[in-house]
């Protein structure tokens, strides 16, 4: 009996092993950014595009010190209270030390360079599309950005979210690389694809989430419960939002509604980002959220 | 015993019809003159907003009249629109944050703000569209930055 309880243990021991081995956290491959010359200018549209700043300032910065990514902002979900990090190129308390594989490693696999899992409150299940071409473009960006020597604070999770070993499970779950909309798709919308697919996160708070925190892709863009608090996050498919294309550009470069309200909540902070766009780029975010595929079907 | 029921339920919906209604409809001549004033904003920039967007075809003199507008209304003196007890926790029918109260030179910073924005679309609003445009989205950030800080979410 005893002889058996060992053998039990043992076994529960290797799958527990293997299990953990299997969602180790991941860094990225070098050999996918080798050769790639970062574009600066790129980086800085990559940046306001993936919205950085609107998580990664300091509470209530406004105008040039959203470039100071000291972090502290705080996100309050039903698995508890995250506060974004320092981002800063400070070597010590930000990424300042980090390589461009590094910064790979964060926004496709949610990993750290010593290999901790991130909580996908940093949105690296819409980040991992980014293109190799635009990590490496951002990370010459980030670096120029000023240092901050304020240290990031702890998120305030408990248990069992505080297991951050978990995580490797959630990723094999929730974390997929590949398109959300498939399909025939002209250039301007393949464009807003990207954009709003990997770098805008748009569907991190437009689609609902199922009880272990994963997207529910059925209802990609459908709109979802707020996690802050009161409310709902509106759905944006064709039959839930019927403004104009020219509408949705506006909204994004102005802020401006369609009756000439303006945008309100966590939206007022996007078209921070959004305004800082290319018209083009704004045109393609709408003409791509026409595509996707309707509430009803 | 349904009957019972629905008359009920015809009861409640009733109670939140118009408690909604209430919400909505602001009484204080204060809040309601404020409101007005928004909307007279709203008004002025959806004329230029619909011909940066296309919906309607550009007109110079329009869109210098429609600025010409905004950058008046933006030099109203509103001191006696926002008297104390008008905000959202006191008057339902506001989204006007206690915050306001409490940061006045900070309003006005933004106040002054959202002036410079439609001197700066009153300059651009007649000379072409391009410029019409560009001037947008200084606008819009105008108006965010306050509603951001000072209005609450809608319900």
């Amino acid at each position: 009996m005893r002889k058996w309880g060992v053998t039990a243990a043992a076994c529960a021991a290797v799958i527990v092993g293997a299990g953990l081995f299997v969602t180790r956290p991941r860094l990225a491959d070098p050999a996918v950014l080798s050769g790639l010359v970062p574009d600066i200018a790129q980086g800085e549209q990559v940046f306001h595009a993936a919205g950085c700043a609107a998580c990664h300032s300091a509470p209530g910065a406004e105008g040039e010190a959203r470039l100071v990514l000291s972090g502290g902002r705080r996100f309050s979900t039903p698995f508890g209270t995250f506060v974004a990090p320092n981002i800063s190129s400070d070597p010590a308390h930000g990424i300042g030390d980090w390589t461009p594989v590094d910064l790979a490693g964060a926004l496709w696999h949610g990993s750290s360079p010593d290999r901790q899992h991130y909580y996908p409150a940093f949105p690296y299940a819409s980040y991992v599309r980014m293109a190799p071409q635009d990590v490496v473009s951002l990370h010459a960006f980030l670096m120029s950005l000023p240092a901050d020597a304020t240290p990031s604070a702890t998120h305030e999770v408990g248990f069992p979210f505080n297991l951050r070993l978990a995580l490797g499970g959630w990723k094999l779950l929730f974390l997929r690389s590949g398109w959300i909309v498939d399909g025939d798709l002209s250039g301007q919308q393949q464009r807003g694809r990207y954009l709003v697919e990997a770098l805008g996160h748009c569907g991190e708070c437009h689609t609902p989430r199922n009880a272990l925190g994963g997207l529910i892709l059925s209802k990609w863009l459908q709109g979802a419960p707020n996690p802050g608090g009161k409310g709902r996050i509106p759905g944006l498919a064709p039959d839930q939002l019927d403004w104009s294309e020219a509408d949705i550009a506006e909204y994004l470069k102005s802020g401006f509604t369609p009756d000439y309200d303006s945008a309100g909540g966590e939206m007022a902070e996007v078209v921070l980002n959004t305004a800082k766009l290319s018209d083009a780029d704004r045109l393609a975010i709408a003409s791509y959220l026409k595509a996707i595929p309707q509430s009803r079907d | 015993m349904t009957k019972y029921l629905s008359f009920a339920a015809a009861g409640l919906l009733t109670v939140a019809i118009v408690g909604t209604s209430m919400a909505q409809e602001a009484k204080n001549p204060a809040v309601k003159a404020r409101q007005s004033l928004m909307s007279l904003y709203a008004f002025n920039i959806g004329q230029l907003g619909a011909m940066a967007k296309g919906e309607a075809e550009y007109n110079a003199e329009a869109a210098a009249a429609a600025a010409s507008n905004l950058a008046t209304l933006t030099q109203v003196d509103q001191s006696a629109m926002w008297p104390a007890g008008t905000d959202n926790a006191a008057d339902p029918s506001s989204r006007a944050l206690p915050a306001i109260w409490q940061n006045f030179p900070d309003v006005s910073a933004k106040g002054q703000a959202l002036a410079e924005a439609a001197v700066a679309m009153q300059a651009a609003a007649g000379q072409d569209l391009d410029a019409l445009k560009a001037a947008m989205g200084p606008l819009g950030g105008a108006c965010s930055a306050c509603h951001k800080a000072y209005r609450a979410p809608k319900e």
